[in-house]
């Protein structure tokens, strides 16, 4: 048994790739370690900018040795035959054994396949892992062909302490390194993982990316306090930052509290996503400390204190730059931006913004009436608003802080907290699980953009197709789920797609072709064909991560109903009904009520939907059926009315017992005609008392 | 050290390592890429190196004058050299030590920054070169230009000088960085020698460019491009292609390009960078 470490010593690898990278190396050696039939003990990866690292233990010197018999043909066939087999087995013919078998004398052949030697199915499996090897992006370098995520330059490649023969590309494999850039740069010889892990340290490189991330933490944490600051976590930054050093050395650096007068948003952004800082709050009051924490590679040989002054001159001027932005937008009205919304285009084929925004206002003044506390001018005001920040010069620079922006501006020039709160909310959820707006103005915008989005791209035929959904359709419409559902709206929802479609009309020429009923009728199919379909689909996708059956929506949904609010009450009692023993028993009878009915509706070439006669009912149970189903489907259709889905439900129950004794007691291919048919029409009746409620039929089990 | 020490540090450096040391080239562009020097050059199979200074233009990022680190015309140091040497990230490390960048007292890293240039069909693999959180270059290997593929592969190095500057004299305002390093009154700043031309520019930039003439002048670079590349005449064609994208960047900062738009535009130029980028392949011979 020997270990095996290979290391992959490159330029600087993208932190985001590092991850998944080493986990690819382990996968790929892995599988091709057991293809060739060899075991291992534990094989474990790591990454750092420079390197991809693999250690697998407990492997054995060569794969094992094969022996096998096989028959060929009996010893009397044609000597072509025998030929064959010999070839085939890849013996002579003293190599061959007689033996006699129940049928016959037959030639055997010994095949022995010595074990293949490790070091040379890893040569093998390195070299097609190195070719192969899935970078988001790769390219080439110098004069060569091979790929890489940046300049390959070396390979250890050690099996126990021998090095395996192996050459990619002109780079030969060896067991020598480099540690730090910068600290420790000669090249070193290491003969195992434990040596190559030693001397790393010592060569100031942590090979584990967990230890780097832990050494973060723990050094931030440290300096925070020190401070009398909160270091603010932030686990992605964390995975980022340990990406970016071999030997991490967190500092502290500081700006000028005077730029604490642009919102902390912008703030956090610059430091955060530019510079790669951790940003610090403090202890009090929880807003931002005009101190971070930045990562350096370096054991500096002043302690760091030039690089934590340099740091603090560049963090100043990107943020003098921010500060220069938000006074030149605070010079203006957030309202003197509305004009120049003109000048950008939305889509080349649904107008420009500002057409877009006047689309939006009269969407969101309507949905106000449906959102409970809803100032319809408000709605109308914030959503006239909402995109204006978009010209600002803070947004131009940084496109994330827009929504953020707008609120600030808003309230600059006085608009209502609820005005400017929706203005910031518009765009949220921004996906699954993003936070929805709940205040009754930032609802109706949110639900505007996303409506006028949905329904304008619909309209244009560009709908999303398998992953392709250049305009983010799929987030669109889940968006549009969350909101009305989360926040209980009961919404018309057919209706309100139809409203937005209204103003689209001048655009839809090229898809509709000329004239107002070419393009009602384009907007008809757009909304039974795709639309609708595609709402109904976004709601099962939705409901199924809730755990709601799917099959239980189409029932539901099935009935014609656009309420998403009632649509989910109503799944959600029959879910509920369903889960129940007289739920079960009556989808149960129900659904041997529809088999027969089928089967006889097929062979006699006729519907039985039609009422029970009452005067052709011979047997207690079939008049018992008959009185309760005259009761429950009106008791059934009340509640329904009313909206109260469990007492429908309830309703629906009370048919258990009178079908189940309907089933035992009664034939119902009576062999009188008359009595035969009225027994189906009971059946029908059944199956449409059932139905008032939902769909039967799509419900599954 | 002074501005004019640093960057003529950076040319002997790079002349040391056999660079041609070419001059600025004469018309107005965005980027030191743009010189027909590295465009051009990192297509076919001769090997090149190359280094010059170039004026840079960027009129969106003018500020009057009045923002301690932008500028809409800025100086950009360029290294090209191919096929890329194995050793290159070290021979751009000599070069931050020629100009007194200690690396053992400050933090120098290598942060994923791919490169792209929509309107040349160019792009590359490398980082943003960061020194104490600044950016002060840029580092690629071409992997394209003009939509053809770059083989062997040239390392570009592109130095902000006037951030390196500032990095390495340890100033917080450009218009503070000692220009000429002479003492008392002759000495000069690059706000002495820039200050007044950055207002201007920029008002010009912004206020007073005539878009009808800037359309106009777009779309009559166009047409001399096409019939220059029609006469076989790569070079000159090419400088009708540097114009339109110039050209294109004023009216993209007179705010008259909208998003849509700004798209066509660019993909125009694009497509007169792929002309004279195939047009160069074939005068040469060169296979595709």
């Amino acid at each position: 048994m020997s270990d095996l470490l290979i290391e992959l010593f490159s330029e600087e690898i993208p932190a985001r790739m590092q991850k998944k990278a080493s986990e690819d190396l382990r996968d790929m050696m892995t599988a091709a370690l057991k293809e060739a039939g060899l075991t291992f003990e534990i094989a474990t990866a790591y990454a750092t900018p420079r390197r991809l690292t693999l250690t697998v233990t407990g492997l054995p010197e060569k794969t094992a040795d094969i022996s096998e018999e096989r028959r060929g043909p009996r010893v009397d066939a044609p000597e072509k035959a025998l030929e064959g087999f010999m070839r085939g087995a890849g013996v002579t013919r003293d190599q061959l054994e007689e033996r006699e078998e129940k049928k016959g004398t037959f030639f055997f052949a010994r095949i022995e396949k010595p074990g293949r030697a490790t070091t040379e199915v890893v040569a093998e499996a390195l070299e097609a892992t190195v070719r192969n090897f899935p970078w988001p992006k790769s390219q080439r370098w110098g004069d060569g062909n091979l790929r890489w995520v940046r300049p390959l330059h070396s390979i250890i490649c050690l099996f126990g302490s021998a090095i395996v023969d192996l050459e990619i590309d002109g780079i030969k494999a060896g067991n020598t390194t480099r540690g730090h850039r910068f600290m420790a740069p000669e090249a070193f010889e290491v003969s195992d993982f434990a040596d190559y892990s030693a001397k790393l340290l010592d060569a100031k490189v942590v090979l584990d990316p967990a230890m780097r991330m832990a050494k973060i933490a723990e050094a931030a944490e440290r300096l925070a306090a020190e401070r009398g600051v909160d270091w603010v976590e932030d686990k992605g930054l964390l995975a980022e930052v340990a990406g970016l050093v071999e030997w991490p050395v967190p500092l502290m650096g500081s700006f000028d509290p005077s730029f604490m007068e642009v919102p902390e948003e912008v703030l956090i952004l610059t430091m955060k996503k530019d510079q790669k800082y951790f940003v610090t709050r403090d202890k009090e009051n929880g807003k931002l400390a005009p101190y971070f924490i930045t990562v350096s590679n370096l054991e500096a040989k002043d302690g760091g204190a030039a690089v934590a002054t340099g740091n603090g001159r560049v963090i100043a001027a990107r943020l003098a730059d921010a500060k220069f932005f938000w006074e030149q937008d605070l010079k203006g009205k957030l309202e003197d931006n509305l004009p120049a919304l003109k000048d950008i285009v939305f889509h080349i084929e649904l107008g420009r913004m500002s057409d877009r925004v006047a689309r939006m206002k009269a969407l969101a003044g309507f949905l106000a009436e449906y959102i409970d506390g809803c100032d319809p001018a408000e709605a109308e005001r914030a959503a006239e608003l909402a995109k204006a920040d978009l010209v600002s010069g803070m947004v131009y620079e940084f496109p994330e802080v827009q929504g953020i922006m707008g609120r600030y501006y808003a309230k600059a020039q006085g608009e209502s907290d609820a005005v400017a709160d929706a203005i910031r909310d518009h765009y949220a959820p921004a996906g699954p699980s993003d936070a929805c707006p709940s205040a009754p103005v930032s609802v109706a915008v949110a639900l505007a953009e996303k409506i006028d989005t949905l329904v304008g791209f619909f309209a244009i035929d560009k709908r999303p197709t398998g992953s392709k959904d250049p305009y983010a359709l799929r987030r669109a419409a889940l968006g549009i789920l969350r909101l009305i559902t989360e926040n209980d709206i009961r919404l018309p929802l057919e209706h309100v797609l139809g409203l937005a479609a209204r103003p689209l009309k001048p655009y839809l020429e090229l898809h509709a072709g000329a004239g107002e009923d070419a393009i009602l009728k384009h907007l008809e199919e757009t909304f039974e064909q795709h639309l609708l379909p595609f709402f109904a689909d976004r709601l099962k996708v939705q409901q199924r991560d809730l755990g709601v059956r799917h099959d239980l929506i189409d029932a539901v949904y099935a009935k014609g109903d656009d309420d998403l609010v009632r649509i989910l009450a109503r799944v959600s009692a029959l879910s509920a009904f369903l889960d129940t023993d007289d739920g079960a028993n009556l989808l149960a009878g129900y659904k041997r009520a529809a088999n027969i009915l089928k089967i006889e509706e097929k062979k006699d070439e006729r519907s039985y939907d039609q009422a029970a006669d009452a005067g052709l009912l011979h047997d207690p149970e079939e008049k018992a059926l008959h009185g309760a189903l005259a009761t429950a489907t009106s008791d059934a259709a009340a509640a329904l009315n009313a909206e109260d889905f469990e007492k429908a439900m309830a309703a629906l129950s009370t048919l258990r017992a009178p079908i189940d004794a309907f089933f035992d007691k009664v034939t119902v291919n009576a062999d009188d005609a008359a009595v035969r048919e009225n027994r189906l029409a009971l059946l029908s009746e059944i199956r449409s008392a059932v139905n008032t409620v939902a769909d039967f039929s799509l419900i599954e089990g | 050290m002074p501005f004019q020490k640093m960057l003529l540090t950076l040319q002997n450096y790079w002349a040391d390592q056999g660079c041609v040391i070419l001059q600025p080239y004469d018309m107005e562009m965005g980027a030191g890429t743009f010189h027909p020097a590295t465009t051009l050059k990192a297509l076919g199979p001769e090997p090149w190196k190359a280094a010059y200074v170039q004026p840079c233009r960027r009129p969106t990022d003018g500020r009057y004058g009045e923002n301690p680190m932008r500028l809409q015309h800025y100086y950009q140091f360029q290294v090209i050299l191919k096929p890329s040497p194995e050793n290159m990230q070290e021979l751009y490390l000599g070069s931050l030590k020629a100009i007194g960048i200690d690396a053992e007292l400050h933090d120098i890293r290598f942060v994923e920054d791919d490169w792209e240039s929509p309107t040349l069909g160019a792009w590359g693999l490398g980082w943003e070169v960061w020194c104490d959180g600044m950016e002060v270059s840029q580092y690629t290997y071409f992997q394209q230009v003009g939509g053809f593929d770059c083989k062997p592969v040239s390392g570009e190095l592109t130095y902000g000088l006037e951030r390196l500057a500032m990095f390495v004299q340890g100033v917080d305002n450009v218009y503070d960085l000692d220009f000429n390093g002479a003492p008392g009154d002759e000495n000069k700043t690059y706000g002495d020698v820039f200050l007044e031309n950055e207002r201007q520019q920029s008002a010009y930039n912004f206020e007073h460019a005539d878009t009808d003439k800037l359309f106009e002048d777009f779309k009559k670079a166009q047409e001399e491009c096409a019939k220059l590349l029609e006469a076989e005449l790569p070079l000159p064609a090419y400088e009708q292609c540097i114009k339109s994208s110039h050209t294109f960047n004023l009216l993209d900062a007179r705010g008259v390009i909208s998003v849509t738009e700004r798209q066509a535009y660019i993909g125009r130029v694009r497509d007169l960078a792929k002309g004279c980028c195939e047009a160069w392949i074939k005068k040469n011979g060169w296979e595709v």
